[in-house]
C-alpha cells in the first residue's frame, strides 16, 4: 500500500466495508450494493444534500446525516435502512407528489421516472397529505425541449449540470419555499434564452418536468449515465 | 492611539460634560422615534437656550421601557420622564434644579432594580453617534488591554473562562469556537457579526446596534485579534435603517480614530469591517446561509460539515457570532473571565436581553441574569399582563421556539432549563400571551412565518411547512378531523428530524410544545367545533336545510 492512500473500515448495515478517506457514505455504500435512496444526488455532479432520501444513522449520534456528503470515518457504524429511516423517506416521497401535480398516467415519463420508481420501492401506496393542485405554467417555447413545471420536484440536477459540465448557467431557482421554480435566464422563455442546446439538463433530470418534445407519446427513457463517463474523459485531456 | 491618548479622550470627554449642571438624555432609540422624540430633543435645546440653562441636550440610544416613550432621562439626578410630548418641554427645562415634575416622572423602580446591565450598560447614556462618548465610558480600552498586554491564546483563555455562550440562540460555547477558529490553519480568517435578527417580536440587536454600535466592533476587534483575521463583516438587515447608518457612522468614527485600519494602536494588528446588508430573508441568519449572500449568491444553507470555523467565507476559515455575543466581549476582557462567570447560573453565565413584547405592560427591552425566574421577568419587570387578564403561556425563541404555560412559569431562565420545557432560550423575543390568545392561532402564525421564510432547498422543510400550515388552518377554520392531527404529528417528526438546517429542523417546535401543553384547545376546535379564546374564525358546519320556496 503506497503511504498516501489511507483507508478506512466501517460498518454499513452489519457489513464491514473498507473505502478511501474522503469518500462519501453513499459511495461506499453503492460500491457494495447497499442500496440507499437518493434524488438530488447523481454521480458527475456536485452534491447539495437537498432531497434528505439518503440520510442515514450513525452510531453515536441521536442526528441523522445525509449519505452523500458525509465522508467515511475509522469504525463509523451506519444503518441504511431502519424503521424511522423509511418511515422519514416515505412522508418525503409523499410530500413531493402532494407539492405538485404527479399525475403518472398522463405523463411522459411514466415507467422511466426516478420518483415513480422511488415511490414503489420505499412502499408508499397512497398519499395522506393533501394534495397542493398548484397552478403551474408548461414553457414550451423551445424547439426542441419542454419544461412543466408540475413535474418538477427541485431537485436542481438541470441548474447544476447546465453550471458545472455545459459551464452556461441558464438553469436557476427563482423565489423561495414551496413558491421556489426553476428558470432559465432571469425567467425568461427557454426558447428565448442563452440555452446551448446541448439536453444535458433533459438527460439529468429525474422526472418528466424536462423532455424531448420529439418523445411526447412515446417512451422517453433518459441516460444521465453519460456523466461519469464525459467529466473522466475530460480529465484525462 | 495608545492607553495614554485613549485616557485623555476620556477625560476631557468627561470634563466637557461636567461643565453642565444637568444633562438632558433624550431617547431616540426606533421607538421613541415613531413618536417623534427627534422633533422633542430639538425642542428641549431651545427651551435651554430659551430659559438660560446650563444643560446638555443629548440624543441617546435606547433606554429599554418602550411602552413609555418617548422617554428623557435627567442626570445626574437621574429622574427619567415618561410619554413626554414636545408641549412638555418647558415644564421639564423649567423644573431643572428643581423639584421633578410629578405628572410625568416615571416610577418603576421594580423594572428597573431587578435588571443587570453588561450588554446595555452604556445603551440611553451615550450618544451613539458620538466615539467620545462611548471612550468616556471605557469604550475601546479592553481592545487595547488585548493587543498590548495580552497574546491572542491569552484572550480566548479569558473567553473561555467566562464561559460565554452564543447569545443568538443555539448557546455554543464561544471559547470553544474562538479556539477553533483560531486553530484552523490559513493566512486568511474572517470574522463575521450576525445581525440578521428577524423573529417575530424580537428586537434585542437591532437596539444595541442602534445604541452602542462601537461595542460591537470592539468585540468583533478583540475576536479578529483572538483567531488571526484582518478582516470582518456585519450582516445586518435592511430593514434597519437606524442601526445601518449609526453603524456607518460608528465604522467612520472608529477608523479616523485609528481604532480601525492598520497597525491598530502601533501594533503589528489590522482589521477593519464592512456592512453587508441582508435582503429580507429570515433563513440569512442561519450561518451558511449568511456566508452564502455576504458572497452574492443565493442565500440557502448547505450541510455541514464542513463547519465555517474550518471553511467559511469564501473557503476560509470563519468566526460568526450574535450581535449580543460580540457586545458582550468588551466587558469580559475589562473585568476578567472570572467576574463574568459569577453572574448566571450553573451553565449559562452572565445575563442575557429579551425583548418583552405581547400581553405584557412594561413593553420593551430588558437585561436579566441568567438563571432568573421567568414569573420574575414578566411579573416583577414587565409589569404583569394588562387590563385584568389572565396569562396563558409565554413564547420563547421566536419560530424556532415554543409555548411555555403559566405552569411553569418558576424555572429558571437558562438554555439548558428552556430546553427541558420544549423551548429555546433563541436570540431573546418573549411573546406574552393572555386568556384571549388563542394556542391553535399561535402555532398555526409562527408555521406561516415558516412557510414563507423557508429557502425552498430542502424538501421537508419547503414542502413540510407547507402541508403544517394547511392542517392548522384545517384545524382553525374548524373544518380539521383527528386524523388531521395524526397527520400534522408524523409531519413535525419528520420535518424536525430530516431538514437541512435549523430553520426546519425547529419549524414544528411551536406546533410540538402547543400540543404538548394546550392539546386540550387543538380537541375543542376539532371535536367540538369552538376556539375557547374566541379567536378563529370557525366555519358553521354545513347543515342539510333545504329551503322551500313559498
Amino acid at each position: 500500500m503506497s503511504a498516501d492512500v489511507d483507508v478506512k473500515t466501517l460498518t454499513i448495515d452489519g457489513e464491514e466495508v473498507s473505502a478511501r478517506a474522503g469518500q462519501t457514505l453513499l459511495e461506499v455504500a453503492r460500491e457494495n450494493d447497499i442500496s440507499i435512496p437518493t434524488l438530488c444526488h447523481l454521480d458527475g455532479l456536485s452534491d447539495v444534500g437537498a432531497c434528505r432520501l439518503c440520510l442515514v444513522e450513525i452510531e453515536g449520534s441521536n442526528k441523522l446525516q445525509p449519505a452523500c456528503v458525509t465522508t467515511v470515518q475509522e469504525g463509523m457504524v451506519v444503518s441504511t435502512s431502519t424503521e424511522r429511516l423509511q418511515k422519514h423517506r416515505r412522508i418525503i416521497l409523499e410530500m413531493l407528489f402532494a407539492e405538485r401535480n404527479h399525475i403518472c398516467s398522463v405523463c411522459v415519463s411514466n415507467g422511466h421516472c426516478e420518483l415513480q420508481s422511488l415511490a414503489q420501492e420505499q412502499g408508499v401506496t397512497h398519499v395522506r397529505l393533501p394534495y397542493r393542485n398548484p397552478d403551474l405554467a408548461v414553457d414550451a417555447s423551445h424547439e426542441r425541449f419542454t419544461v412543466d413545471h408540475n413535474r418538477c420536484i427541485l431537485c436542481t440536477r438541470c441548474v447544476r449540470v447546465c453550471a458545472e459540465v455545459e459551464g452556461a448557467h441558464v438553469w436557476d431557482v427563482m423565489g423561495r419555499g414551496i413558491s421556489s421554480i426553476v428558470i432559465t435566464d432571469l425567467h425568461d422563455e427557454w426558447g428565448s434564452s442563452t440555452c446551448t442546446r446541448c439536453g444535458k439538463c433533459v438527460q439529468v433530470c429525474p422526472t418528466g418536468a424536462l423532455f424531448d418534445k420529439s418523445k411526447i407519446g412515446s417512451d422517453h427513457p433518459k441516460y444521465p449515465d453519460f456523466l461519469p463517463y464525459l467529466n473522466l474523459m475530460r480529465e484525462a485531456q | 492611539m495608545t492607553a495614554e491618548e485613549l485616557e485623555q479622550i476620556a477625560q476631557s470627554t468627561r470634563a466637557e460634560y461636567a461643565k453642565f449642571d444637568h444633562e438632558i438624555n433624550v431617547c431616540m432609540g426606533t421607538g421613541c422615534l415613531s413618536q417623534h422624540s427627534d422633533r422633542l430633543k430639538d425642542v428641549l435645546a431651545n427651551e435651554v437656550t430659551a430659559q438660560g440653562k446650563n444643560a446638555f441636550v443629548r440624543r441617546t440610544g435606547c433606554m429599554g421601557l418602550c411602552a413609555a416613550g418617548p422617554l428623557v432621562l435627567v442626570d445626574p439626578e437621574e429622574t427619567l420622564y415618561q410619554h413626554v410630548k414636545a408641549s412638555d418641554a418647558e415644564t421639564v427645562v423649567k423644573s431643572l434644579g428643581g423639584e421633578p415634575v410629578a405628572e410625568l416622572e416615571c416610577n418603576l423602580r421594580e423594572h428597573f432594580e431587578e435588571q443587570v446591565h453588561i450588554v446595555l450598560e452604556n445603551s440611553g447614556h451615550i450618544d451613539p453617534e458620538k466615539i467620545d462618548d462611548y471612550i468616556a465610558r471605557d469604550g475601546y480600552k479592553a481592545l487595547l488591554i488585548a493587543l498590548t498586554e495580552m497574546t491572542p491564546a491569552g484572550v480566548i483563555h479569558r473567553i473561555t473562562e467566562s464561559r460565554l455562550r452564543g447569545r443568538g440562540g443555539g448557546g455554543y460555547p464561544t471559547g470553544l469556537k474562538w479556539s477553533t477558529v483560531a486553530k484552523a490553519t490559513g493566512e486568511t480568517k474572517y470574522v463575521i457579526c450576525n445581525g440578521d435578527e428577524g423573529d417575530p417580536g424580537a428586537f434585542m440587536d437591532r437596539s444595541v446596534l442602534e445604541s452602542d454600535p462601537q461595542r460591537v466592533i470592539e468585540g468583533m476587534a478583540i475576536a479578529a485579534y483572538a483567531v488571526g483575521a484582518s478582516k470582518g463583516y456585519v450582516y445586518v438587515r435592511a430593514e434597519y435603517p437606524l442601526a445601518v447608518s449609526r453603524l456607518t457612522a460608528c465604522l467612520r468614527d472608529a477608523r479616523r480614530r485609528g481604532l480601525l485600519g492598520n497597525n491598530i494602536c502601533n501594533t503589528p494588528f489590522n482589521f477593519d469591517v464592512e456592512i453587508r446588508l441582508g435582503a429580507g430573508a429570515f433563513v440569512c441568519g442561519e450561518e451558511t446561509a449568511l456566508i452564502a449572500s455576504i458572497e452574492g449568491r443565493r442565500g440557502t444553507p448547505r450541510p455541514r460539515p464542513p463547519y465555517p470555523a474550518v471553511s467559511g467565507l469564501w473557503g476560509k476559515p470563519t468566526l460568526i457570532n450574535n450581535v449580543e455575543t460580540f457586545a458582550n466581549i468588551a466587558p469580559i476582557i475589562r473585568n476578567g473571565g472570572k467576574w463574568f462567570a459569577s453572574i448566571g447560573s450553573e451553565r449559562s453565565k452572565g445575563t442575557k436581553v429579551f425583548a418583552l413584547t405581547g400581553k405584557i405592560k412594561n413593553t420593551g427591552l430588558v437585561e436579566v441574569p441568567m438563571g432568573i425566574k421567568l414569573r420574575e421577568i414578566i411579573e416583577t419587570i414587565g409589569g404583569g399582563v394588562p387590563d385584568g387578564h389572565t396569562l396563558k403561556a409565554v413564547q420563547t425563541g421566536g419560530p424556532s421556539g415554543g409555548c411555555i404555560p403559566a405552569n411553569l412559569l418558576d424555572i429558571g431562565v437558562s438554555y439548558d432549563a428552556l430546553m427541558a420545557i420544549g423551548s429555546i432560550m433563541g436570540s431573546g423575543g418573549m411573546i406574552v400571551m393572555d386568556d384571549t390568545s388563542c394556542m391553535v392561532n399561535v402555532a398555526r402564525f409562527f408555521m406561516e412565518f415558516c412557510m414563507t421564510e423557508s429557502c425552498g432547498k430542502c424538501i421537508p422543510c419547503r414542502s413540510g411547512t407547507a402541508q403544517m400550515f394547511t392542517l392548522l388552518t384545517r384545524i382553525t377554520d374548524g373544518t380539521g378531523t383527528m386524523e388531521d392531527l395524526e397527520l400534522l404529528e408524523d409531519l413535525c417528526s419528520t420535518v424536525k428530524e430530516t431538514s437541512l438546517c435549523g430553520l426546519g429542523q425547529t419549524a414544528p417546535n411551536p406546533v410540538l410544545s402547543t400540543l404538548k401543553y394546550f392539546r386540550d384547545e387543538y380537541i375543542e376546535h376539532i371535536v367540538h367545533k369552538k376556539c375557547p379564546a374566541g379567536v378563529c374564525p370557525i366555519k358553521a358546519p354545513v347543515t342539510a336545510s333545504v329551503e322551500v320556496p313559498a
